[in-house]
């Protein structure tokens, strides 16, 4: 039984989570001798105070809602996919095969195009863990994060091997055609009057991603599929007895969520870098995993935290630009919200829903006391 | 390949061996309990800055020991709370501590030392330097049981040696003490042991510790005797690669001594890539051997060669009936 209001379940939990992050964070800049106020202040002109850095936190938060949505369709059907990092390298994989060797004659078929194939490589890496689980019953988030560590050696070996140009000491691919080359937020914000920042790396990608976020929630929501994913999730013994099969579900959704970790590199790999270098992912696809949690799986609790993230990645970059805080203050950060709002939810939910019995428990008696009133 | 080449190749062998023996036994202690371990990495990496640190800032390394294991036993009790008390979920909780402890360690490196996220080089007494066991010197001219002796069983550090009376003293704690059959049985039917009147709670947070200390000297081993300092993200995967050996030994102690030698074998030979030409007659690639224990640890899951079977209550919180 739903103790707690729905409000409270989506905003109070979260929020309080958050909070108790954030405090943490603020004591570890205090431990290590700086202001968190100040902190704070230069986050936030670092990465909203202008359009160069809107276009930077957005530019992240691309990477992250593809990574979060994956991390959250699978979460969905009770599934932990912590592969998300190397399905993201092998969708680069994906976009540099058709981005180098497809003669595209403009941007648009070249997205459609790239974005297919990233996918489609990223759901293939995540379809091995998977039939592994369905058939062979291994734990998927052993099988994932063993992927993660084969995909980074295979793409150092091709990017070695295979993709580098002759002549180049770089491990990286040669810069993609400018058939290729995706509009920016300026290019798309320039013909209606707004003057975005030429150099930040935000790009259309972006409304890919918020596409992708719809697509997921029509997709869990209002589809056939989608319910049957959730009832997987819930109750594996009652999704069986209602004629849906396991292994379908488990391959299909990890394939699901695979390709959406591997369109992130539309954005990464095709719109930023324009060329695939080794350690393109950056660890996005682990940040996925505390988006997905804050996010509370729902699409739109992913936007939101992807958003979030994003400008914990650029402030944070600019705080290691001007102050001697590195950069890895933004893992701690990270590591503190994937802490409260998935390990230690019970720690913030139990107090809670005691407090709500407690009110339901007051208002209770009170029209029960109706009929003894005396009548007339 | 002659036979001195060999001896160094097995003698790197164990030292790749010992940090990966002593996590693997770490999380055989946590997973016979019931509880998922993946924050490994995390524990060792905190470990083996807090000994680096604290060896640097004192100049004795076995303070240096002491402050990693502490260090690798607060993330223990974390994980214990999140996991035991507030029942959280142990996977979850355990992707926390591995970015917690990655994130901090050169937060704090930074703070303390402004070396870029290192602590300063040790020397001296500031690291465990190389024991010279009995007789080495006397029995090294002696033919093949010479350098046997003298190249590959003596000559490592104090933690090696403890790394590997870990594992039969494992193997007498977990299968000829009350305490092991209690803690076997609690990864394995927790309900059983709550009837008989023992912890569950009680016995699982002994377990999550006892994981603590093991990887805090694992970390340790790596920032003061296999490396001279701390450097940001040493660790280098070897928890996970760890957690790959434990399956690989299907959760029992010799095999683990096995698993953890056939992986420190493969990060010898990484180093050593004119070997491996010398023998098979053929180049192969660095990064390719690298991903060989995850490769191999999938195979294993996926149950093509002898079926791994975790224990039975692992990775689910209890819950007393009421």
């Amino acid at each position: 039984m739903d103790v707690m209001p729905k409000w409270a379940e989506i905003v109070l939990v979260p929020l309080i989570s958050l909070l108790f992050a954030a405090g943490l964070s603020a004591l570890v800049i205090l431990g290590i001798g700086e202001d968190p106020v100040a902190a704070v202040k230069l986050m936030v002109t670092g990465a909203l105070g202008s359009t160069y850095g809107w276009g930077y936190t957005l530019y992240y938060a691309t990477n992250f809602m593809f990574t979060g949505l994956c991390v959250a369709v699978a979460f969905h059907a009770r599934l932990f996919n912590i592969g998300g990092e190397g399905q993201a390298m092998l969708g680069g994989l994906g976009v540099a095969l058709a981005s180098l060797y497809i003669p595209w004659p403009h941007w648009t078929l070249a997205l459609v195009g790239a974005a297919t194939m990233a996918a489609l490589f990223g759901a293939a890496w995540a379809a091995i863990p998977a039939f592994l689980q369905a058939k062979r019953g291994s734990h998927i988030v052993i099988t994932t994060i063993m992927f993660n560590f084969i995909a980074a050696a295979v793409l150092n070996y091709i990017l070695v091997n295979m993709m580098r140009p002759q002549g180049s000491m770089d491990p990286a691919t040669a810069r993609f055609p400018d058939a290729t080359k995706l509009p920016t937020l300026h290019d798309l914000l320039s013909p209606i009057g707004i003057n975005f920042s030429k150099a930040a790396p935000a790009n259309i990608s972006l409304l890919v991603a918020v596409a992708a976020c719809i697509f997921v929630w029509v997709l869990i929501w209002r589809t056939r599929l989608g319910y049957e994913i959730r009832a997987y999730g819930h109750s594996e013994s009652a999704a069986k007895y209602a004629g849906i099969s396991p292994i379908k579900i488990t391959m299909v959704t990890m394939m699901i969520s695979g390709g959406l970790a591997g369109m992130m590199a539309i954005n990464n790999v095709m719109g930023e870098a324009e060329r695939l270098v080794l350690n393109a992912t950056e660890g996005a696809g682990f940040i996925g995993i505390a988006v997905a949690l804050m996010g509370r799986s729902h699409p739109l609790g992913v936007f939101l935290a992807a958003i979030l993230f994003g400008f914990l990645y650029q402030g944070g970059a600019e705080l290691a630009l001007w102050t001697s805080i590195p950069r890895e203050l933004i893992v701690v950060i990270q590591a503190l919200v994937i802490l409260f709002t998935g390990a230690l939810d019970n720690m913030v939910r139990m107090p809670l829903e005691k407090l709500f019995s407690a009110i339901h428990a007051a208002r209770a008696p009170k029209p029960e006391r109706k009929p003894v009133e005396p009548a007339e | 390949m002659d036979f001195i080449t060999l001896i160094q190749l097995l003698d790197s062998t164990v030292r790749l061996a010992t940090p990966l023996l002593l996590a693997c036994l770490a999380g055989l202690f946590s997973e016979r309990a019931g509880i998922f371990d993946i924050g490994l990495d995390g524990k060792m990496l905190a470990s083996a800055f807090f000994s680096a640190a604290i060896a640097s800032l004192t100049g004795n390394v076995w303070l240096g020991l002491l402050a990693g294991i502490a260090a690798s036993l607060a993330l223990s009790a974390l994980h214990g709370l999140a996991s035991i008390t507030f029942r959280g979920n142990q996977l979850i909780s355990g992707v926390a501590i591995n970015f917690l402890a990655s994130g901090l360690t050169v937060l704090i490196a930074q703070a303390w030392f402004q070396q870029g996220g290192r602590t300063p080089s040790l020397n001296g007494g500031a690291r465990f330097n190389p024991i010279t066991l009995p007789f080495a010197d006397q029995i090294e001219p002696v033919p093949f049981i010479g350098p046997l002796y003298a190249e590959l069983i003596s000559g490592h550090s104090i933690l090696v040696y403890i790394a590997f009376a870990a594992v039969p003293l494992t193997w007498w704690i977990l299968y000829r003490t009350r305490f092991g059959l209690r803690l076997r049985a609690v990864g394995e039917n927790p309900a059983a042991v709550d009837t008989a009147g023992v912890s569950v709670n009680g016995l699982r947070y002994a377990a999550v510790l006892i994981c603590g200390v093991l990887t805090g000297i694992a970390g340790a081993y790596l920032s003061t005797a296999l490396q001279a300092g701390f450097i940001k993200d040493m660790s280098a995967g070897r928890g996970y690669i760890a957690l790959a050996a434990l399956i690989f030994a299907k959760w029992r102690p010799w095999y683990a001594l096995w698993a953890t030698l056939l992986f420190g074998l493969f990060g010898a030979l990484e180093t050593r890539p004119d070997v491996i030409e010398a023998v098979l007659g053929i180049k192969v690639q660095g990064q390719l051997l690298g991903a060989l224990p995850y490769v191999m640890t999938v195979i294993i899951l996926a149950g093509f060669v002898g079926k791994a079977i975790p224990p039975r209550a692992g990775g689910e919180p209890y819950v007393k009936e009421r």
